[in-house]
């Protein structure tokens, strides 16, 4: 795994994500509501018969619960890959000190 | 490993700028989510894709149990595997039509535990977001647990398998995986939502067609993003994790990468 593979990878996914931001004129908003539209555009009697049980009161809890979503993933990612890394140190560091003996 | 000359990856990312920079240019339109809002399913649609879902489920949690038996030490791998299908799915990126969708990061569990371990995975983050962030729906999670939790890891999972025997290299496998299962799982929630809502004047194909239309080009960058990313996980588990990976069948024995 070198470096350079690294910032390949990292590099596109956020070239990926960030030149729509810089080069195209939109509002961004979330694609759910999108989809609403549309089913009340194709059907246009239809009700929707269900109500989400709890919902964000406002944008900044809803971000609030996606960054605990993304922080939760991303700490637990963290904790284990940290574990195997250490892990594959500690045989390596075990491998050549057998060698020398 | 893939190892490519510098000028031959320049050259591919130049052509993603370039391929971003022409979709931006081939018109916006606004897209579709992965997840079929609460209560937007008339209920006997609902109920069917509940009741179609529910096996898979049901053999997910086995496979779940058995994984957990026979490999305890595979434990922590499944937790990370879960955990960047919850990372993933809480990134909602911004895309070339001016709105905003999400990856899921199915592609990586199925890969290493097979479709049916993940289906689990994938309904915990579908129940998160329900009840937490009123995204999707407990009426919906039949069928969006259909599409995320179960085709969408099947579909990575026959990728991978039929990709590694043609490439034979575990890159480009894992890459197609993620990015084909990522539009498959749109491609099901168009499904379920043009059965569901046929056009008055052209039925489901029409319907179809407009909700496919709607989500294509959105998320195509977003599938290719997370490739990419699947791809940076999964090289960083050949370096650190040889032997589990070598547990699951997925690198041959004594071969290793330090």
């Amino acid at each position: 795994m070198n470096k350079k593979t690294v910032a390949f990878l990292l590099g596109g996914a956020i070239l990926l994500s960030t030149l729509p931001l810089l080069l195209v004129k939109g509002d961004f908003e979330g694609a759910d509501a999108q989809a609403e539209a549309l089913i009340s555009e194709v059907a246009p009697d239809f009700e929707p018969w269900a109500e989400p049980l709890f919902e964000p009161p406002s944008a900044e809890v809803e971000s609030l619960l996606f960054a605990l979503q993304a922080a939760l993933g991303a700490g637990v990612m963290g904790f284990i890959l940290g574990q195997y890394r250490e892990r594959h140190r500690q045989k390596a560091a075990a491998a050549s000190k057998s060698q020398q003996s | 490993m893939i190892k490519r000359s510098q000028a031959k990856r320049y050259g591919s990312l130049g052509a993603i700028a370039l391929l971003s920079a022409y979709l931006v240019v081939a018109s916006p339109h606004p897209a579709l989510a992965m997840h079929i809002s609460e209560g937007f399913l008339p209920l006997g649609w609902a109920v069917g894709w509940w009741l179609v879902f529910l096996p898979f489920l049901a053999w997910g949690l086995w496979a779940l149990r058995q994984q957990i038996q026979q490999q305890p030490e595979s434990t922590l791998l499944i937790a990370l595997a879960g955990a960047y299908a919850f990372v993933l799915s809480s990134l909602k990126i911004p895309s070339v039509t001016g709105s905003s969708s999400h990856p899921m990061g199915i592609a990586l569990g199925a890969v290493l535990f097979r479709p049916p371990l993940m289906t689990v995975l994938g309904t915990l983050v579908l129940l998160f977001q329900a009840l937490l962030l009123a995204h999707g729906g407990l009426t919906t999670l039949g069928a969006n647990g259909f599409s995320m939790a179960v085709v969408g890891p099947w579909v990575a999972g026959l990728t991978y398998w039929g990709m590694s025997r043609a490439t034979t290299k575990p890159a480009i496998a894992i890459f197609s995986a993620a990015l084909i299962s990522n539009l498959a799982t749109y491609s099901v929630t168009s499904l379920q939502l043009a059965l569901a809502f046929p056009d008055s004047m052209g039925g489901v194909a029409t319907a179809f067609a407009k909700f496919a239309a709607l989500f294509a080009v959105t998320q195509i960058p977003l599938a290719i993003s997370e490739g990419l990313l699947t791809v940076l996980v999964w090289n960083w588990l050949t370096t650190y994790c040889t032997a589990e990976l070598q547990t699951l069948k997925l690198l041959p024995r004594g071969e290793s990468n330090e």
